[in-house]
């Protein structure tokens, strides 16, 4: 019986936000007493099942061909539902990215499990493990229970501290790979990994964003929002009218109809607030506002803030931080 | 080879907040209902899809009886036809059940032959799950990909896409039948025509009901304890100093004592 987390690879690298949810694992699997498995599958696998061992799962399940560098679901479903039948799985669990949510609802589809899409906490009661997670996007709360002997969840990302790797004493198995390059139907013709040394928003510990209050001069505007985010080690983030209006592409969107966020810190610049951006970033742990306007929404939400021009305040904090750090 | 839109009637979302607990559970919203914004791109790239490769389009919804704003929002845009499923046969279902009926719609559709691409939005702003493509296309026993932000060609029955993913993007293709969830950087959804509208408002929508779909209901998890989530009554702290740069050190000791940075 086992609790199996899969570790998602980006070109080769394990996303570290699988590591919270391995040890999250191992918490759930000694109440349950299920050992902790961890999947890998990739052309490489062997640095992360390293780390996966370090980070305290009992077992690596690594499946490990050249045409699996890439995530294709096809194959990884199927090398995932194996895995779920070696180990005799009672949970599949995977970081709520975008492959990781696809993966968890394709093999809990597939083996009719009940699913917790997106879950935002894990526990067990009486025996079972039990899931929370919002709908209405954030605005109520439930409960999952599940009714079938296998459990799957999608995590998100940043819902369990990040641990410490250790010494470890997990070994690594290798999984046989049934699917040959020709099995597979789709085929990836072009890749191009995203820049590297950009602090994502999703993984981010501290996020800075501008909204339109940098209309006046947006150029500059974003230049000064950058300029505090780099000094703080920060991703850049952005309301959907900073995106609409040009200022800046849509990946750093944060809100209802972009990225769902929740940093320890997140410095709102020229945000107002609304209901559609809260939603994305409501969850922070500390929210900082930069606004020229008292009675703008996001000081409801704020711990912080300053009532000021953010082309003169941005900046002065920047050269604060810069004293500091 | 035609296109079938999967589209979910959902609340506008700045009244997503007034949502109460005893509506989520019965489903009788107050809110204004709409279609699901992310389902916007999903319906514009059906209508793209049939200038390109001149295919007829459908969308369909599953939602309670009657409610079919959403469907005519997407007649309005330009679909050719709409199809209702009433949501009294995944009643007490789970997220496969509304997938086992919308799959079961899409074979339904021009007597089930020649739909070979559906579109989905990327999530529904109530259920918030991004699971019900996924739930489709292994109910169809077809292929998936997701968060696609451009469909490049089709040819000789082989789709042609590219992918976003956190660590990146990247062109895939893959052969007809496929199951698709759009990304919002697709397309910008154009606002339905004065005619359109009126076509739409003329429009007769069928709708499949208990006697049209049967399949055993999946029923695999059970929510419970539905509630408001307390938001945190925070009372800012409004750092008033002389200069600018005062109320920048003040707000940095205070990050600093939080121990934040
Ligand atoms: C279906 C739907 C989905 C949506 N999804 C999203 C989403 O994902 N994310 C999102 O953010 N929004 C989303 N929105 C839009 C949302 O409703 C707001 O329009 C948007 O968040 C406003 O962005 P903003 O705060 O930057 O702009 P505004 O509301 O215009 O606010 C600008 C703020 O800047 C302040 N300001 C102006 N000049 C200065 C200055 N020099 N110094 C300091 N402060 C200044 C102003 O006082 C104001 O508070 C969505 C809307 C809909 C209908
Ligand atoms: N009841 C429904 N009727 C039609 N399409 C739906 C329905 N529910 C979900 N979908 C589709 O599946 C996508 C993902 O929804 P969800 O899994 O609820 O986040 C939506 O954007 C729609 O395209």
């Amino acid at each position: 019986m086992a609790i199996l987390v899969w570790i998602e690879q980006n070109d080769g690298q394990a996303v570290s936000n699988c590591w919270e949810l391995l040890d999250k694992a191992k918490v759930l699997g000694q109440e349950l007493g299920a050992e902790v498995a961890a999947l890998l599958i990739g052309s490489d696998v062997d640095d992360s099942a390293q780390q996966a061992v370090a980070y305290g799962a009992d077992h690596v399940y690594a499946a490990a061909a050249p045409h699996l560098a890439h995530f294709r679901l096809q194959p990884y479903a199927a090398i995932a539902e194996q895995a779920v039948a070696r180990t005799d799985a009672v949970a599949f669990l995977t970081n709520a990215s975008i492959r990781g949510g696809v993966l968890a609802a394709t093999v809990a589809c597939r083996r009719n499990a009940g699913i917790a899409a997106n879950a935002s906490d894990l526990w067990v009661e009486d025996g079972r493990l039990v899931a929370a997670r919002t709908i209405y996007s954030g605005n109520i709360q439930a409960r999952i229970q599940f009714e079938s002997s296998l459990a799957v969840a999608s995590v998100r990302p940043r819902s369990f501290p990040m641990p410490a790797p250790t010494d470890g004493s997990g070994s690594v198995d290798n999984l046989d790979v049934r699917t040959q390059e020709d099995d597979i139907r789709q085929k990836i013709s072009d890749f191009r990994a995203a820049d590297a040394g950009e602090v994502s928003l999703t993984d981010a510990h501290i996020i800075v964003s501008g909204g339109r209050g940098v209309a006046e001069d947006p150029q500059k505007g974003f230049e000064l929002v950058g300029e505090l985010a780099s000094a703080l080690g920060a991703a850049l983030g952005a309301s959907r009218a900073a995106v609409d209006a040009g200022y800046i592409p849509y990946k750093h969107q944060v809100g209802q109809t972009g990225k769902t966020v929740r940093p320890d810190l997140y410095i709102a610049c020229g945000i107002s607030g609304a209901i559609q951006h809260l939603a994305g970033m409501g969850n922070s742990k500390i929210i900082v506002a930069i606004n020229k306007d008292a009675d703008a929404p996001i000081f409801q939400r704020a711990k912080y803030g300053i009532v000021d021009d953010l082309f003169s305040a941005v900046p002065a904090l920047t050269a604060e931080f810069r004293k500091r750090l | 080879m035609n296109v079938a839109v999967l589209i979910k009637q959902t609340p506008d979302t700045a009244e997503l907040p007034k949502v109460t607990v005893a509506e989520a559970q019965s489903g009788e919203l107050q809110a204004t209902m709409v279609i699901n914004p992310w389902d916007e791109f999903a319906v514009e790239e059906a209508i793209d899809l049939s200038d390109r490769f001149s295919c007829d389009t459908t969308a369909i919804s599953l939602g309670r009886e009657g409610e079919t704003d959403a469907l005519k929002h997407a007649l309005a845009m330009g679909v050719d036809s709409a199809l209702h499923v009433d949501e009294s046969v995944v009643e007490g279902g789970d997220e496969w059940a509304t997938a086992e009926a919308l799959a079961a719609a899409v074979r339904k559709v021009d007597g089930g032959e020649d739909v070979e691409i559906v579109l989905a939005g990327k999530m529904s702003v109530d259920g918030n799950s991004g699971v019900i493509y996924a739930g489709v296309a292994c109910k169809l026993g077809w292929d998936l990909l997701v968060n696609v932000t451009r469909i490049v060609d089709i040819v000789d029955g082989t789709l042609i896409a590219e992918q976003a993913f956190e660590g990146g993007q990247e062109t895939v293709e893959v052969p007809l039948p496929v199951v698709i969830s759009v990304a919002k950087e697709i397309n910008e959804p154009r606002y339905p025509s004065f005619m359109g509208i009126r076509k739409a408002s003329r429009a007769a929508i069928p709708t499949l009901g208990r006697e049209d779909l049967e399949f055993p209901l999946s029923r695999t998890t059970r929510w419970t304890d539905l509630n408001k989530p307390e938001t945190e009554e925070v009372q800012v702290r409004i750092f008033e100093g002389a200069s600018v740069e005062e109320k920048a050190a003040q707000l940095a000791d205070a990050l600093m004592a939080e121990r934040v940075i």
